[in-house]
């Protein structure tokens, strides 16, 4: 049987009752419809996170505190837990090309939040408590003064670098060098200002945004701590990397006194490792969504099934004459088939238009948050969402079309 | 003399219901020639209208045996089945049974999308507005079927079984829903259809409608009590009603 009539019958019958066509479709656009967004804004997500972990540099390795289990795991300092063995002391010794020959420089870190005045404006803002290298290792630039230097760094001299939105904030159009601010009643003297970065880089608060102070001062002055929340060795070149997270591995056992490897107390992570452990964060939360999204679309075909069952009951004259000028039994199956596919595939089609609209939205949203958050849209996406949709009309119409196909030709006789 | 068209010998069919089996029909034989107009007759519950359902190939015979146009119908097939219900056996019924929400041309169209792609769509057109011409409906082709009465849907129906040329057209109380001067119209047609060669079926419980034809089968107790030739047989005419 040509299949145009088929489509056409279904068509008659799904604009008899539009309403309830809208309804029975529901399930299924709203199946498609998440899909699709869960789709566009994963790959966002993960576009914008790999946009930010690029923005470090490819030739970094980070020293985290605290062993993970697995490589891609996060790190219990991501988690909020302190881990206080990993000491200044250690990344000096990071830093000796006797130890590490492949490291070119290394900056320590340090994080706190507290709140900043000046002249009367209060302001909470994140330090960053760093060494003299932080501005070699993480290629930052200076707008306006300078850094702090190695002396700065080891004599807890009271001075800081401010990002340059946050100089803004407290200075206005005012020059922020020789202005002092006040962070934990310790006076501050304003030496640098940081040239706009944008972005911020991952794991760090924004540069823009943050007040940078020399390691020691932020540790015996701000934070009464005496550990590193994490350090980044910037290794001479990429091809070095794997030499030189096992050089660091080895210095660190040896200062740890650690003989089991397994009980290392610290992980090495290049930037592959942690674009992984991004990866796999965000491809669980995908996968979680997708799973939600598919109970959606099951949901829709029962409703689909439902739906075609009454209309089989409704339609059992029609059935019966079909069957009784000639219509196979095979010819009715497709009918209803082609009838439970086009409300699917339909359903499916504004799913899709919905769910792009949808990610467009959040898009514009996420952008206007100052976030880089490209609209991606994938093709395949749309093309399995769309497949499926049709798959699930026919594989939930199959059984109302067989109990179709199985009326007798006699109820075109019946007269109620 | 026209060659055997239906011959039925020692029909019967017992309907099983819960347990509980009823014979609505049992040890009939009868022969219908081509061309023939033959009316069932009798009461309701006589058994006629399972008759005429195992006469189209809407049932099955429980016991006896069918032979139509000479071959014995108890190898057919569920294809075969439905191939001669759509090439061979037109029917028209008593509620019309046309498709709501569709073009007249498309409800006389509808026994063509079953034939198995053997008519293009030119030849269709062709033979829809054949049918539609031959019961004088040709000008409503695209009217929607609920915009007719009652004697116009009846034609339309007529039309229907008409287009593929069947050898044998049932009509099923075809005149029961209608109005006498509606009613007369389709019985006019009918008997045209007869003179130009078609078989004809016609159940009905009324005498006056059987009386139309050539030949009266009456049935009751699933038994055929009498088959009578018609003596004085009506011929139906415009302006003239149907009792």
């Amino acid at each position: 049987m040509k299949l145009l009539n088929p489509i056409k019958i279904s068509y008659k019958n799904l604009t008899a009752a539009k309403f309830r066509s809208f309804l029975t479709m529901l399930g299924i656009i709203i199946g498609v419809g998440s899909v699709i967004l869960i789709m566009a804004i994963g790959q966002s997500a993960q576009e914008l996170i790999l946009d930010q972990v690029k923005g470090i540099g490819t030739n970094l390795i980070a020293v985290i505190p605290g062993a993970s289990s697995d490589d891609n795991s996060p790190p219990p300092a991501a988690m909020g837990i302190s881990i206080t063995t990993f000491t200044y002391d250690d990344l000096e010794a990071l830093r000796n090309p006797r130890n590490v020959p492949e490291i070119a420089d290394g900056a320590g870190y340090v994080m706190g939040s507290d709140t900043a005045s000046y002249k009367g404006t209060e302001k909470s803002i994140s330090f960053t408590g760093t060494t003299a290298s932080y501005i070699e290792v993480e290629t930052a630039e200076i707008e306006k003064g300078r850094f702090f230097t190695k002396e700065e760094e080891t004599n807890l001299s009271k001075v800081a670098v401010i990002g340059s939105k946050l100089a803004t904030d407290f200075f206005g159009n005012d020059d922020p060098l020789g202005k002092t601010i006040k962070i934990k009643d310790q006076n501050f003297n304003v030496i640098g200002m940081f040239k706009a970065r944008g972005s911020s880089s991952f794991g760090t608060s924004s540069q823009d945004d943050s007040v940078f102070v020399p390691v020691r001062t932020a540790q015996k002055i701000l934070l009464g701590i005496n550990y590193l929340s994490f350090a980044r060795l910037k290794v001479k070149s990429p091809d070095l990397i794997p030499s030189a997270i096992a050089n660091t591995k080895t210095t660190l056992r040896e200062r740890h006194h650690i003989k089991d490897i397994s009980k290392d107390d610290f992980s090495v992570r290049d930037q592959a490792s942690a674009l992984e452990a991004v990866t796999n964060i965000t491809n669980i939360l995908r996968y979680f969504l997708l799973a939600i999204g598919t109970v959606s679309l099951i949901v829709g075909g029962v409703g689909i099934m439902n739906v075609m069952l009454i209309a089989v009951n409704q339609r059992v004259r029609e059935v019966g004459l079909r069957k009784a000028i000639g219509a196979r039994n095979s010819e009715i199956i497709t009918q209803f088939l082609i009838e439970s596919a086009t409300i699917s595939s339909l359903g499916g089609i504004i799913g899709i238009i919905i769910g792009i609209f949808l990610a467009f939205i959040a898009s514009v949203v996420v952008q206007a948050l100052g976030y880089y958050w490209p609209l991606i849209i994938s093709v395949p996406s749309i093309f399995v969402a769309f497949g499926v949709s049709v798959l699930i009309g026919i594989l939930f119409g199959i059984y109302p079309a067989r109990k179709a196909s199985r009326i007798s030709p006699m109820e075109a006789l019946r007269y109620e | 003399m026209e060659k055997t068209i239906i011959a039925v010998e020692n029909l019967c069919k017992t309907y099983e219901n819960e347990g509980v089996k009823t014979q609505a029909v049992c040890g009939v034989s009868f022969e219908i020639k081509k061309g023939e107009f033959v009316s069932i007759m009798g009461p309701s519950g006589s058994g006629k209208s399972t008759l005429m359902q195992i006469l189209g190939f809407l049932d099955r015979p429980t016991n006896g045996k069918y032979f139509f146009d000479g071959e014995d119908t108890e190898e057919f097939s569920e294809e075969k089945l439905a191939y001669i219900r759509n090439q061979k056996i037109g029917f028209v019924f008593q509620t019309f049974n046309l498709l709501p929400r569709t073009t007249v041309f498309e409800n006389v169209e509808l026994p063509l999308l079953y034939d198995h792609g053997e008519t293009n769509k030119k030849k269709a057109k062709d033979k829809v507005e054949k049918a539609l011409s031959s019961v004088f409906m040709g000008h409503r082709m695209n009217y929607l079927s609920s915009q007719l009465s009652g004697g116009e849907k009846q034609r339309v129906a007529i039309a229907r079984a008409l287009v593929n040329d069947p050898d044998i057209i049932f009509a099923d109380e075809p005149t029961g829903n209608l109005d006498s001067k509606s009613g007369t119209q389709i019985m006019k047609i009918l008997q045209e259809l007869n003179n130009n060669g078609h078989t004809i079926i016609l159940v009905t419980h009324e005498t006056f409608t059987a009386q139309h034809a050539q030949r009266i089968l009456y049935v009751k107790d699933g038994q055929v009590v009498a088959d009578d030739i018609v003596k004085d047989r009506k011929i139906a005419q415009d302006g003239e009603l149907l009792k």
